[in-house]
């Protein structure tokens, strides 16, 4: 019993620490190149949400394939992370990257706010639903328990895609050679003629997108509301600061990490559901500050 | 010139406010009393240091508040809840800056976060205690063992919150111009270099921090005792930023700034909701781009330029207390 | 000095646009109603349509001429903007736009927070829609008045349906949002369930926080208990994204869900919803009310929201039908009691003492400890023609005397006092009809 018990935590673990990550994941990448702890990161998190589930919707009304969810949730993701994303980078990042790090941090908290605001006048709060895609993959049995194979082989994939994806373009292709050059030394990276204002609208609109494609695989587990936002931002931040900032493989080991400390608190102590990534996050900050991963001095992606 | 004509002079305007603006108490309590934790953070913002975190000694203050007069029977009083409050946010204080003085940066910012996380988890758990959600309702206190009715005791906590901000804003500004001050400056600008002169930063940051959480726990103290009631959002994070962004909307530079911070925050916030509909949360935050972006010394810094240009005076406040414009990438 | 002429100069702008005289007692042209509601937040899911049905309400009595002859004026406060927003626009609505009556609010938490203040400010406040019993049974309110029932009728009602058409179960499980609502729900459902079915084994008590976006843990924790009743007084987005995620891995197959809330949700869930969950509304609110579903009223109300909103009203619609219904009740005994004259404050206060009023479901009667009596019905969730959602069918409808704690006494210790007949409590039937 205790075993079945294991795995089935276990399953829930990675299926919710799957989704963390990937939203988690893009905000530690912005940071280890920009230097800069973006806020509004969860806004973009509902926002990619948003899009999904009004997309999903309006293209079920239309009758389409629900299997054409599956691109629609790339493409969803990626104008969100270039248009929203890229204004935000292009028209306010840009002023300000030579700000101390505080003020840096009190201009996304800005946009944080603004964009809550605005998800509120765009979709109205009533709770979005499309979970087409989830019911498309069907489900899985494991151990005589019933689970949705989106939640647990679908979203874990994606999330191992996502890490191997992006290992492989920041060292295999050029323009994540040029990222990483410009996050190990910016002087050294522009003086061999590198427009590191490129590299940051570059990073930037993939760190947005891996956000808001976070938000859109997210919208057929669970429903699209106002507020979802702003946990996710924090719980980010507990993966991000526990892994230790920049650290992308690292934040999927925290990610994992928090995904079963949570889903073993549901089965053997609910009562600490909720404060378990905080107290894992403040646990590792408190005996290791730099986060399990990270390195106290020139940090790397 | 501020701190000497201009402080005093909006104290007494504040205090003979009751008589022409009575309608206005309340409003000004509950920005007088949001003032204090953002002294706290402009203290912590001479070291270069940013808590996002400090709304977990608000909520300290507030709770401490709500579980002493409890206690103590009726509301209890309200001079030993203010105590009460303080003492809790100092032990707090003193027990949370152990360990985060060792950080900086994004460090120091986060783990405050974190453990104020942990505190508005744990506020909306013990449901049984704390009451949850719905928060703890705090009766009125007496005033020096006066049983009141709400419209004096709201005259009498109006009083109380203006003499403790101006006592706070005195103290702070006193504070920043002594050796502590000066360390903090100098750990902002260079740590290292405070090291070599035999000054431990990390104590200096400690007394500082304990310092800053006291206010929060005060001013936290004083909204739930007005309010009558201490909710855990009093821990969520978005207050922790909310004292930032005051700090910043004022000028971080001086300590008066708090207080022109948390009347504009608090006018906005009241006018946006009550005129412009469901937009607050977008004026507020294109208005702390525009400061950031515009007037980076804040409300009372801007002014303070504006008069020395007026003045003909060629000494102009940095464009931020947070330092030059530095390198992205350090 | 700048900084002071700007400040005082603020401060004039501010008095100007709080100030405004106030108006004669005698001669008004205006009721004024200030009325706090969710405009964001999760709980929106119910102030959004009641704040449409306020606004529909008003333009419907103000073109019959007003209550006694004045016209009604709204302000809105979002609960959603924090505690200190909300008292400090609801203190403005009183002190500066000195509003004749408040109608607060959906939250429990904010009506805990504004009774005593609006006790202090000595005006009538209607609590429209929130549900913690504790209100009126731990302090006696002058001011304030509850024009609908409260959390333990609520369980109750849940309770007594589930025991009347599924006596056999041996095992629960609860998934509450974890805050006062429903942690407080479940206290007094457990409660009575233990008095009147000891034997049943309680195998799971999950309180995933409130806005949870995932309940596949607590779902796999079920899955392996199979408990024959699953209880959730869940809402909202929570609601939903329960509903849906037990749907996809068949919980629904093996256990019975009870969840009182379901109403206000049922639309949005739609076919997500399997037929047979036992649904309740917080009171006897339904757009298909048997006993009412046929007035001509009910009617037009109906068919009004939904072309104002296209969607059919839900129970929180309907506790602001009831909170206006009540006041204009209010206004209409206090002028008879005048003479026929415009009652002041104080007569509408006196008026609202054992009122009895009507909103869109059964009569209701205000109880000396200004809290209404107010029916419950239940049903279960049923798949018909006509409807992209399920109705609700083989409901039952139970009268609030017999199923909620008396006056003055506390609810916790009014359940200790239940035995085995309390099962036997009669209920209205009623079958869907096509």
């Amino acid at each position: 019993m205790s075993l079945q018990i294991l795995v089935l935590a276990a399953l829930d673990g990675i299926a919710y620490g799957a989704l963390v990550f990937l939203v988690a994941v893009g905000m530690t990448l912005v940071f280890g190149v920009m230097r800069i702890l973006n806020v509004a990161h969860g806004s973009f998190y509902a926002l990619g949400a948003y899009a999904a589930a009004s997309l999903g919707i309006a293209m079920a009304g239309m009758g389409l394939s629900p299997w054409l969810a599956f691109p629609m949730f790339i493409v969803a993701a990626a104008v969100v992370g270039i248009t929203v994303g890229g204004l935000m980078e292009r028209f306010l990042l840009q002023r300000i990257y030579g700000y101390e790090e505080t003020l840096q941090l009190l201009v996304t908290f800005a946009v944080f706010m603004m964009l809550e605001n605005v998800q509120r006048l765009v979709w109205g709060v009533q709770p979005y639903f499309y979970s087409d895609p989830l019911r498309q993959l069907g489900n899985v049995n494991v151990a005589g328990i019933t689970y949705t194979a989106y939640q647990t082989l679908f979203l874990p994939l994606v999330a191992l895609a996502v890490l191997f994806g992006l290992r492989f373009f920041l060292r295999y292709t050029l323009a994540g050679s040029v990222i990483v050059a410009v996050t190990e030394d910016r002087e050294a990276a522009t003086a061999i003629g590198i427009n590191a204002r490129r590299v940051f609208f570059l990073t930037f609109v993939i760190g947005v997108t891996l956000a808001s494609l976070g938000g859109a695989l997210a919208s057929p587990t669970t429903s699209v509301l106002p507020g979802m936002g702003a946990e996710m931002i924090v719980l980010s931040f507990a993966v991000a600061a526990t892994a230790g900032l920049g650290q992308i493989e690292g934040a999927a080991i925290a990610a994992l990490l928090i995904g079963l400390g949570r889903s073993m608190a549901v089965f053997f102590a609910p009562e600490f559901e909720v404060v378990m990534p905080y107290l894992i996050m403040v646990l590792v900050l408190l005996i290791r500050p730099e986060g399990l991963f990270g390195k106290t001095t020139a940090r790397k992606i | 010139m501020l701190m000497r004509v201009i402080f005093p002079a909006i104290v007494l305007l504040a205090a003979l406010n009751p008589l022409v603006f009575p309608q206005w108490d309340a409003f000004l309590t509950i920005v007088f009393a949001k003032a204090l934790p953002v002294i706290g953070i402009i203290l912590l913002l001479q070291a270069g240091q940013v808590s996002f975190g400090h709304a977990m000694f608000f909520a300290i203050g507030a709770y401490t508040a709500g579980f002493v007069g409890r206690w103590m029977g009726g509301g209890g009083e309200l001079f030993l809840l203010l105590l009460a409050a303080l003492a809790a946010s100092v032990v707090a204080g003193l027990f949370v800056g152990i360990f985060v003085v060792r950080y900086r940066y994004i460090f120091f910012a986060m783990l405050n976060l974190a453990f104020s996380m942990v505190l508005f988890s744990l506020l909306e758990k013990f449901i049984h205690i704390t009451g949850g959600s719905d928060g703890l309702r705090i009766s009125r206190p007496t005033l020096l063992g006066q049983e009141m009715s709400r419209a004096n005791y709201e005259f009498g906590i109006y009083y109380v919150s203006l003499a403790l901000l101006a006592l706070a804003i005195f103290g702070a500004w006193r504070l920043m111009d002594s050796p502590v001050g000066h360390a903090m400056k100098a750990i902002k600008s260079n740590e290292t270099r405070v090291e070599y002169l035999g000054i431990s930063p990390r104590r200096t940051l400690l007394v500082v921090y304990v310092a800053s959480a006291a206010l929060a726990g005060v001013g936290g103290a004083l909204v739930g005792v007005f309010q009558g009631i201490a909710t855990p959002d009093y821990a969520y994070w978005t207050r922790s930023g909310e004292f930032v962004f005051v700090a910043i909307l004022g000028g971080a530079g001086q300590v008066l700034g708090a207080l022109a911070g948390s009347f504009s925050f608090e006018f906005i916030r009241v006018t946006a909701a009550a005129y412009l509909g469901d937009t607050w949360q977008l004026t507020l935050g294109l208005m702390l781009l525009g400061i950031i972006l515009f007037a980076p010394a804040g409300i009372v810094g801007s002014l303070v330029n504006v008069g020395n240009r007026w003045r003909g005076r060629r000494t102009r406040e940095k464009p931020s207390p947070l330092g030059e414009a530095k390198e992205a990438v350090r | 000095m700048k900084g002071k002429l700007v400040l005082s100069s603020l401060a004039a702008a501010f008095a100007l646009a709080v100030a405004q005289p106030a108006m004669a007692q005698d001669a008004p042209e205006n009721i004024k109603i200030g009325i706090t509601t969710f405009t964001s937040g999760a709980a929106s899911v119910f102030g959004v349509p009641a704040q449409a049905a306020a606004q529909m309400i008003a333009e419907d009595i103000n073109a019959a001429g007003g209550i006694q002859g004045a016209q009604v004026q709204l302000f809105f406060v979002d609960e959603g903007a924090g505690a200190e927003a909300l008292t400090t626009e609801v203190r403005r609505l009183v002190q500066d736009e000195d509003v004749d009556v408040m109608m607060a609010s959906i939250s429990s938490g904010n009506c805990i927070n504004l009774t005593p203040l609006m006790e202090d400010l000595e005006v009538l406040n209607i609590l429209w829609d929130c549900g913690t019993q504790r209100i009126f049974e731990e302090e006696e309110s002058t001011y304030n008045f509850r024009t609908q029932a409260n959390a333990t009728p609520e369980m109750m009602a849940a309770l007594l349906y589930l025991l009347k058409t599924k006596p056999d179960f041996e095992t629960i499980a609860v998934v509450n949002q974890d805050y006062a609502w429903g942690r407080d729900s479940w206290e007094l459902f457990s409660a009575a369930l233990k008095k009147l079915k000891p034997e049943v084994e309680i195998v799971a008590e999950l309180f995933p926080r409130l806005g949870a976006p995932d309940f596949s843990a607590e779902i796999s924790r079920l899955l392996a208990t199979q408990p024959d009743v699953i209880l959730s007084t869940s809402w909202g987005g929570d609601l939903d994204t329960f509903v849906q995620q037990a749907n996809q891995r068949g919980l629904f197959n093996n256990s019975t869900f009870v969840l009182p809330l379901a109403e206000s949700s049922i639309q949005r869930l739609g076919g997500v919803l399997p037929d047979g969950v036992i649904v309740g509304a917080r009171g006897d609110h339904y757009f298909l009310h048997p006993e009412t579903k046929d007035d001509e009223d009910m009617k037009a109300f109906v068919d009004k929201f939904r072309e104002k909103t296209g969607a059919y009203p839900i129970y929180s619609v309907f506790h602001m039908a009831q909170a206006f219904a009540a006041l204009q009740a209010a206004y209409d005994k206090a002028a008879e009691a005048n003479g026929g004259d415009f009652p002041d404050r104080a007569q509408v206060i006196a008026a609202m003492e054992g009122l009895e009023f009507k909103g869109y479901g059964r009569p209701l009667t205000i109880r000396e400890d200004n809290q209404a009596l107010e029916a419950q019905l239940m049903g279960v969730s049923r798949t018909v023609e006509g409807y992209d959602f399920p109705i609700i069918d083989d409901m039952m409808i139970f009268d609030a005397e017999g199923i909620m704690a008396p006056p003055g006494e506390n609810s916790l210790e009014w359940i200790g006092t239940l035995d085995a007949s309390f099962i036997e409590t009669e209920a209205s039937e009623y079958k869907h009809e096509e």
